[in-house]
């Protein structure tokens, strides 16, 4: 869940201890080892457990494009029958249940912005006046784990049309209530089971689910479906996401 | 015989290529993929005598299950390499012949002789039923890893390949279990190369 920041201590330290072993940077090290020559000795070792990290970075934005490429926009989730739902659903963020934000309905309003043509706030009312769908399919988690929840809205593409969100562009992103971020490629936001969502189970979405929206969809891993969403944006910039630039893959698409 | 006409030669240059950059990548599948199973251990497995849980961080690589994933998606495409030039050269060449037949009566033949401790790897250019089996194990068991993998990966845009197995859920179980025949057959596969030494010398150089 939190990366485990001790163990990259761990392996800068390793990785340290083995460039000690090299008899060149041994004796580069012993040479610079005075006040300045510990930083330049630091330098060399996280630049060098860097170039690690920075490749397989490189190989993941790699893998976005393959993705993207893979993506077949009519292929479709299976979706399940009423007896697959799993109560209680799982709650899954960076914070425990007891965190989960809380939003004023009356007073909330979605905000949006980048390349789209109508940019007027929207609230509540109004959008759950939008025509409404439902679909039951599979959660799945980077974790490993599934489960199968009933969630209900609007058809993302739809809201997307009616504001005049520029459908040419590469990205949509998402900020949330919660701090969270993340964005998505726009065949997926385009896709016909991607949804604006407003309810679970047939209920207004409770807060550890993501009052008052959440995007759904079941194309893509849990992370990339933000919940408690406060603003929507149309871009050509790459906007990255929470878990993204912490290193789960981007496209993250199923 | 070997095919590139050198004939002192046990394994061709292509294929010892790829035998170890399917190795490098196979060691980082598994020890990357041990981290992205410890983020949902579900098979409640427990590590014998020390009773930690499976598979104890420290046997992994990756750091954290991002840093483990970034590794395995990496390391796939070695292996999704190696494999669409090994399954090349299999057809072109007729290395294939090596694994082939594989007969019951061959079979029966060698367990009796490894009961009675005689089954040798003497000639190190033939393989016996058992190995053949084995060698013919660790293709399959491959494809197995790479057809749950893919399930696992993309279970909307290989929905035919999800139904085949049986859908998401089981495509985990089906990945894991792959990997303790992997697991297993390395295990063997590195005894036995250490039993005659002479096989890892031919895998390194050839002959």
């Amino acid at each position: 869940m939190t990366p485990d920041i001790k163990n990259d201590e761990e392996a800068i330290l390793k990785e340290a201890n083995h460039l000690l072993k090299d008899p060149a940077k041994r004796r580069l090290l012993g040479n610079v080892l005075t006040l300045g020559g510990l930083s330049l000795a630091t330098g060399i070792t996280i630049s060098h457990y860097g170039s690690v990290n920075e490749i397989l970075k490189a190989v993941s934005r790699f893998n976005d494009g393959a993705q993207g490429v893979i993506f077949n926009p009519n292929a479709l989730a299976p979706t399940y029958s009423e007896a697959d739902i799993k109560h209680p659903f799982p709650f899954n963020a960076f914070y425990s249940v007891d965190k989960a934000p809380v939003v004023d309905g009356e007073k909330f309003r979605l905000e949006l912005s980048g390349k789209i043509a109508d940019r007027r706030p929207w609230d509540l009312q109004h959008l759950h006046a939008l025509p409404y769908t439902e679909q039951i399919t599979r959660h799945i988690c980077v974790e490993g784990w599934s489960a199968i929840g009933r969630w209900g809205g609007v058809v993302f593409s739809e809201f997307l049309k009616r504001v005049g969100a520029d459908t040419t562009c590469k990205y949509v992103g998402f900020k949330c209530a919660d701090g969270y971020f993340t964005s998505i490629d726009m065949p997926t936001a385009l896709h016909s089971q991607t949804l604006l969502a407003f309810t679970f189970d047939g209920q207004l979405l409770p807060a550890k689910y993501g009052f008052p929206m959440k995007l759904r969809m079941p194309t893509k891993l849990g992370y990339k479906n933000p919940k408690h969403i406060v603003e929507i944006f149309v871009t050509n910039v790459y906007p990255g996401g929470y878990w993204e630039d912490l290193g789960y893959n981007w496209f993250g698409g199923s | 015989m070997s095919e590139n006409g050198d004939k002192s030669s046990v394994h061709p240059l292509w294929l010892r290529l790829i035998h170890w950059f399917n190795a490098a990548a196979v060691i980082v599948l598994i020890l990357s993929g041990w981290r992205i199973y410890n983020a949902t251990r579900f098979m409640h497995l427990r590590v014998p005598f020390t009773g930690e849980a499976l598979f104890p961080n420290r046997w992994t690589i990756g750091g954290w299950l991002g840093g483990a994933i970034q590794w395995h998606f990496a390391a796939i495409w070695v292996l999704f390499a190696s494999a669409v030039f090994y399954i090349l050269l299999f057809l072109l060449t007729r290395r294939g012949k090596q694994f082939l037949p594989v007969t019951p009566s061959g079979l029966w033949a060698d367990i009796k002789a490894f009961l009675k401790g005689k089954l040798s790897h003497a000639d190190i250019r033939q393989y016996n039923t058992i190995q053949k089996l084995a060698y013919l194990f660790a293709m399959a068991d491959l494809v197995v890893l790479i057809a749950s993998g893919l399930v696992l990966w993309k279970s909307v845009q290989f929905g035919w390949l999800r139904v085949l197995l049986g859908g998401y859920e089981a495509a985990r179980y089906i990945h894991f279990y792959a990997m303790c025949g992997i697991v297993a057959f390395i295990v063997i596969h590195v005894v036995m190369a250490v039993l005659v030494p002479k096989t890892i010398k031919a895998m390194l150089w050839g002959r």
